[in-house]
């Protein structure tokens, strides 16, 4: 019984092992090691992607409350503006024309 | 075999080690292949805690009592389904499953996250690896399920209390949520390293939280249900602070999972989400703790427990780094989003917070007062049920009420004649059923009598919620109701699956206050055919019969029970004689009545050598909305936590289409 259970001990040694040093195995020699990193410029583009979702859900929220009656016409009027606007500004920094992205987002910033 | 369970956890140790460490060295150095690395090793320590656990069961199985574990736990007469429950029977074994469900869930949160959250990973995979290596080392190095000794002839069983149906499933559920609150923690701290406080995080993490929440929640209902039907004592919780320690991280989620809404819908409160994620965790930690170091018992006990001061030790290295990390890493935005109003949904969630927290930290100083008292004055004081009565209701009544409101008000801001539209159905059917229960004499309890008109008030504003949405999208579609109302939950699960959960919690608390401010409770010794009065019952004690069970003799009361003079026929009610353990049980008899949710409860206190017995009789009024609670809790959470293909879309259009239009 001991030397079935340390030859299968053994054996799931030697598996986790190997398991743990297969990208090392797989790949000996990689032309680029280094993890992906987002640059600042990136985490400026998901905090703005971040906004226009936040703005976009806002104002899907708004409609539908409206439509529901917990909002009144003119708490939505009141409300329905500065969220568009926002949700515009999001669109407008994010938008791939015109402009080269780097400028757009730090335009937005 | 021992010692293929012993090699099993040394390996899964040392690889759950190298996670640790060679996991943080990549993420640091930003070496990709080492970080692939250590994401494996994680991958490899689940298949290794497999091994020992399979090890662990197959020599409970076998009865093999050369574990000591397994002699220490088990006996030969034990039933099978209990000898598997043996496996977290003891405190060796429930380490075990800690570790075997702990690195499963790393293993399938590295493997979901490869291609949904690559940048916090490599930062993730070393918590999960530190959190792996201190269970890998207490069960190496200071509490080993495989330590062996001369098998005795027999174990000496398990406790009787714990050969019970529930225990094949409570202890397991409760692990699930305690050890799914690491995973979000390991995220939000993956998070700070990285410096990716953006809602990546959140997003990678939701469903897992309300998974460990849903277990937490369905895993102490169901211990509620086996103290009910197993203690027999009449009651279902005694803020016993192993029933509080679960309860904990529960409430702490419990506010994560409504502020963590207010981050992704306002941008606000991320130091207040960050700050709950290790606050539940910890507890659930500090749960783990309490059950395991012998620290309630006694103070005294704690020192001498092998557990007590390495938990400790690790909970505090928890609490202090992850502050720091959060006090150093996360960005203060003094420009960020305010509140713009105290009277909107977001202030209805942050009140919600306030006192779901003050409720858990009232609890926490419950607990560990008497430890506290203990270690300074020597002298254990208990803080017993009327200290957490009072708070209960303190915190709990303006949480029901705040469950009501929360619906219906609108985010950002709400006018006064929004709110008086929207209140008016809500507060009139609360205000109807208050008076209705007052006239049927509910003012024997005021403060039952305001839970009652306060869960109306819930209800009442839910089902308004339902129908005005309901109308709304049929309006949009022009669809039938039955499919305006299913598109309207398919479209916003998160919303109308949380209304539902509110329900089943509406549904428990009616079921708590019938129960505890309504309910009878008579003790008589009677004799054979002599009767006894209750409520609107008679019970009458017939007969005392004995049978054997597989590992018990079993002393039954036979007992014929009426209700307003209607027979229901028998009830039997008695008590266990354990062979092995030498220990005894009661066997109470339950009574459910489906329609009333009411249950009559009997309790053989004491048999006599006369023939008499001593009965304890309950009527626990609409005790089993309780149970039913649960049921409606578990579909409103998988409402919720069923996967939504557009929120997924945009999701993942938001992290991985972004990163080449960045890059642009």
């Amino acid at each position: 019984m001991t030397v079935f259970a340390l030859a299968i001990g053994a054996a799931l040694a030697v598996t986790c092992v190997v398991f743990v040093g297969l990208p090392f195995l797989r790949e000996p020699d990689p032309a680029e090691d280094r993890l992906d990193e987002p640059g600042a410029l990136e985490r400026r583009a998901l905090e703005l992607a971040e906004d226009r979702d936040r703005a976009l859900a806002a104002l899907k929220e708004l409609e539908f409350d409206h439509r529901t009656g917990k909002i009144s016409d003119d708490d939505y009027r009141e409300l329905v503006g500065p969220l568009r606007a926002r949700v515009a500004e999001a669109l407008r920094a994010l938008e791939p024309q015109a402009e080269s992205t780097e400028e757009r987002v730090h335009a937005a910033s | 075999m021992p010692e293929l369970g012993r090699a099993a956890l040394a390996l899964c140790l040392g690889l759950a080690l190298y996670a640790l460490v060679a996991g943080a060295y990549a993420a640091s150095t930003r070496r990709r292949r080492l970080a692939r690395s250590a994401q494996n090793a994680l991958l490899a320590a689940f298949a290794s805690a497999g091994v020992a656990s399979i090890v662990l069961l197959g020599a409970l199985l076998r009865n093999d009592f050369s574990f000591t574990y397994v002699a220490d736990h088990t006996s030969r007469e034990l039933p099978t389904p209990y000898t598997i429950s043996a496996f977290w029977g003891g405190q060796e074994g429930s380490l075990l499953l800690w570790l075997l469900i702990l690195t499963g869930f790393s293993a399938a949160a590295v493997a979901l996250s490869r291609r949904s959250a690559p940048d916090l990973l490599p930062w993730v995979v070393p918590i999960l690896g530190l959190v792996a290596t201190f269970f890998a080392f207490m069960l190496v190095v200071v509490s080993s399920p495989f330590d062996t000794q001369v098998a005795p002839a027999d174990g000496a069983g398990l406790n009787p209390s714990l050969q019970n149906p529930y225990m094949m499933i409570h202890p397991p559920c409760l692990y699930l949520g305690y050890v799914g609150l690491t995973i979000p923690f390991a995220f939000a701290m993956g998070a700070l390293l990285s410096r990716r406080t953006d809602e990546l995080w959140i997003v990678a993490t939701r469903r897992w939280t309300l998974f460990a929440w849903t277990a937490l929640g369905i895993g102490q209902l169901l211990g509620s249900h086996w103290a009910y039907v197993e203690v027999g004592w009449g009651g279902y919780y005694a803020w016993d602070p192993v029933e509080n320690a679960a309860l904990m991280p529960w409430l702490a989620a419990t506010a994560f999972l409504h502020s963590v809404m207010i981050q992704e819908k306002r941008g606000m409160l991320k130091l207040w989400n960050m700050l709950l994620v290790v606050l539940a965790f910890c507890l659930a930690l500090f749960g783990t703790f309490l059950t395991r170091s012998g620290v309630i018992s006694s103070i005294h006990s704690f020192t001498q427990s092998p557990l007590g001061g390495w938990f400790l030790g690790f909970i505090v290295l928890i609490t202090v780094g992850s502050l720091a990390l959060i006090l150093t890493r996360l960005p203060r935005d003094p420009r960020g989003p305010r509140m713009e109003s105290l009277v909107s949904r977001e202030a209805t969630f942050l009140y919600n917070n306030l006192l779901l927290v003050a409720l858990c930290l009232t609890i926490l100083w419950g607990v560990v007062f008497p430890l506290l008292s203990e270690a300074v004055h020597g002298e254990q004081i208990t803080v017993s049920s009327p200290y957490y009565n009072f708070f209960l209701r303190v915190f709990g009544i303006p949480l029901l009420l705040l469950m009501g409101i929360g619906p219906l008000v609108a985010w950002r801001r709400a006018s006064l004649r929004s709110l008086g539209r929207s209140f008016a159905w809500p507060a009139g059917i609360a205000l109807a059923v208050g008076i209705v229960l007052l006239l049927l004499g509910a003012g024997s309890s005021w403060i039952g009598l305001l839970a009652y008109t306060f869960c109306a008030f819930v209800l009442g504003s839910i089902g308004y919620e339902f129908v005005r949405g309901t109308r709304a999208r049929r309006a949009l579609t022009n669809g039938n109701w039955l499919a305006s109302f299913a598109e309207l939950i398919g479209r916003n699960r998160r919303r109308y699956g949380g209304y539902i959960v509110h329900a089943a919690i509406v549904l428990l608390a009616i079921g708590i206050v019938g129960s505890s401010a309504y309910d009878t409770v008579r003790e008589r010794t009677l004799a054979p055919g002599q009767t006894m009065a209750i409520s609107h019952y008679a019970v009458t004690y017939d007969r005392l019969v004995r049978r054997n069970g597989p590992n018990a003799n079993e002393f039954r009361a036979v007992l014929d029970v009426k209700k307003k003079g209607r027979n229901l026929g028998t009830l039997e009610s008695g008590k266990n004689f354990y062979r092995a353990e030498q220990q005894s049980s009661n066997e109470v008899g339950i009574r459910s009545d489906p329609l009333t949710g009411e249950d009559l409860y009997v309790i053989t206190d004491q048999i006599n050598p006369n023939g008499t017995i001593a009965f304890k009789i309950l009527v626990k009024p609409l005790v089993n909305l309780i149970w039913l609670s649960g049921l409606i809790f578990l579909i409103g959470s998988l409402v919720v936590l069923w996967p939504n293909a557009a929120e997924q879309r945009r999701l993942a259009l938001r992290y991985r289409e972004l990163r080449p239009l960045a890059r642009a």
